[in-house]
């Protein structure tokens, strides 16, 4: 699994953090997405997929 | 209005908004959920005889609402207003603005809603509610849970946030109750919301001379950089209360109705330790009632499809996501309340780039109410019958105006 984040689409609502807080964490001045894993393994998919679906912002891409 | 040869005759067009079913005040209207199963588009018609767009299914409703060519903007043409547009008085702060300006304002107050910054102010919560609740224990019963509870928690919880100090607290809490009401007369709300914005006002001048670690002083640096003026901090900081403050209060009170309603899922919730299931309680309750219930509103800024029809630039469009969190494409027995299943893709706070600032917040402050009161108030129940309880059928946010409850 390949993760890749859009920072410029992102509007900071914390969805991916709650989701897969091992893969997705916030920058401090101003709550935009980081991306902490791009490869993350198989026992947070799951996870890492819930992430991408919630996102509002459709800022996170995955390819298998 | 633009005519559509494939839409329904005028004369069909069904009302909006709808009401609910007598006896139900957990549903969205029946009629509303019917047109959701006719089909994903149909007309309706508004207060001022406009007939804008209504779209029924969940998926539909997020692909649109993520839809750069969709405007949150009340003077944009074809925008379905749910009361008449007061000049002037309309932008109330970046939630009606569209992007690049909504997002340069929305990105000046993110930082202390992330998530770290929010797990951070648990214990606080924490403290807040075990102290209303240990007040509502030593006074009389029965009590209004939501005067005594459901509005002060959050109230409490944005004065923390804001930066507002605890002896204002009380001038903070009265002000902030007034304006939500049901009894205060116009007049008695005008002066209310002119308090606290003229509050809000000074006390942005304060922390500009004093900052301390909270959000108006975050906003302090910005109005010293230029990028932002006073007046709009202070309108921030209302926005904020005015967003923040009755939604909460009324996921709690109306959460807590519908959990004595159904015992069983009340005895999940209260006999767990688990802090996943009070988190997916949080978001199985926010899915199910759906308190934002007027729809979301749009206008169409260039022609968009919507389920194989074309929407016209002007036109608009209302987006019910009561029953997008109903719709059985996404939800499995969705009329069924169940705190196990996993409602995390709910659109309760919308869906796109206005999707809720607070969520964070809210979710938080759920978890805390959620998880706290039903075990240290374990027979906590109704003191009236369930129709003798007024519900907020006419608030621009759904609830109930009050609780009684004993124990
Ligand atoms: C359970 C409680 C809450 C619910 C159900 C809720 C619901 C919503 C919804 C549906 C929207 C989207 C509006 C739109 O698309 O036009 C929204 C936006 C917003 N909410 Fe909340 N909200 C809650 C709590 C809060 C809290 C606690 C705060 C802050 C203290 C807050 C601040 C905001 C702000 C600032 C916006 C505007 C965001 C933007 O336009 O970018 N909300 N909320
Ligand atoms: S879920 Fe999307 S919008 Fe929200 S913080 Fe993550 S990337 Fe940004």
């Amino acid at each position: 699994m390949r993760v890749t984040i859009d920072q410029e689409k992102c509007v900071a609502s914390g969805q991916c953090v709650t989701s897969a807080a091992d893969v997705f964490d916030q920058r401090d001045e101003d709550g935009v997405v980081v991306l902490l894993n791009e490869h993350p393994p198989a026992e947070l998919a799951a996870d890492v997929r819930q992430a991408a679906v919630v996102c509002p912002a459709l800022a996170i891409q995955i390819e298998d | 209005m633009t005519s559509t040869p494939t839409g329904p005759e005028p004369a069909e067009i069904p009302e909006y908004p709808m009401t609910r079913a007598a006896g139900c005040p957990f549903d969205p209207p029946p009629d509303l959920l019917a047109e959701q199963r006719k089909g994903p588009l149909t007309k309706v018609r508004l207060w001022d005889g406009s007939t804008p767009w209504l779209v029924t299914r969940y998926a539909d409703q997020r692909t649109v609402l993520a839809d750069r060519r969709v405007s949150s903007d009340v003077e944009r043409p074809g925008y379905p207003s749910p009361a008449p547009i007061q000049p002037g008085g309309s932008k109330i702060g970046f939630i009606l603005m569209d992007d690049p300006e909504h997002a340069r304002l929305r990105r000046m107050v993110t930082a202390p809603f992330a998530v770290k910054r929010i797990e951070a102010m648990r214990s606080a919560v924490q403290k807040i509610v075990d102290g209303l609740i240990d007040d509502m224990l030593a006074g009389p019963k029965p009590v209004d849970l939501v005067e005594s509870f459901a509005l002060p928690v959050p109230s409490l919880v944005i004065c923390d946030l804001l930066g507002v100090p605890y002896s204002d607290h009380d001038f903070f809490q009265d002000n902030s109750k007034t304006i939500i009401r049901r009894t205060a007369t116009p007049e008695q709300r005008m002066t209310a919301s002119k308090n606290l914005t003229g509050y809000l006002d000074r006390l942005v001048d304060e922390k500009l001379d004093r900052p301390a670690e909270d959000l108006l002083s975050g906003l302090t640096e910005r109005i010293k950089a230029g990028e932002l003026t006073r007046q709009d901090a202070a309108q921030m900081g209302v926005l904020l209360l005015i967003a923040g403050h009755e939604t909460t209060a009324n996921m709690i009170a109306l959460g807590t109705l519908a959990l004595l309603e159904h015992p069983d899922q009340l005895a999940l919730l209260r006999d767990t330790d688990d802090p996943k299931l009070v988190a997916s309680a949080v978001e199985e309750l926010l899915r199910y009632l759906h308190i934002t219930h007027n729809g979301r509103r749009r206008a169409v800024l260039e022609d968009i499809e919507v389920a194989g029809q074309t929407i016209r630039a002007g036109e608009g469009l209302i987006v019910p996501n009561d029953i997008g969190n109903r719709d059985p494409g996404a939800f499995e027995e969705p009329d069924q309340l169940d705190i196990r299943r996993d409602a995390r893709h709910h659109v309760a706070f919308g869906f796109g780039v206005h999707q809720c600032l607070g969520q964070t917040l809210a979710r938080m402050e759920l978890q805390v109410v959620y998880s706290t009161l039903y075990r240290r108030i374990p027979t906590l129940k109704r003191a009236t019958d369930l129709d003798q309880i007024p519900f907020k059928h006419d608030g621009s946010v759904y609830g109930v105006y009050e609780l009684p409850v004993t124990w």
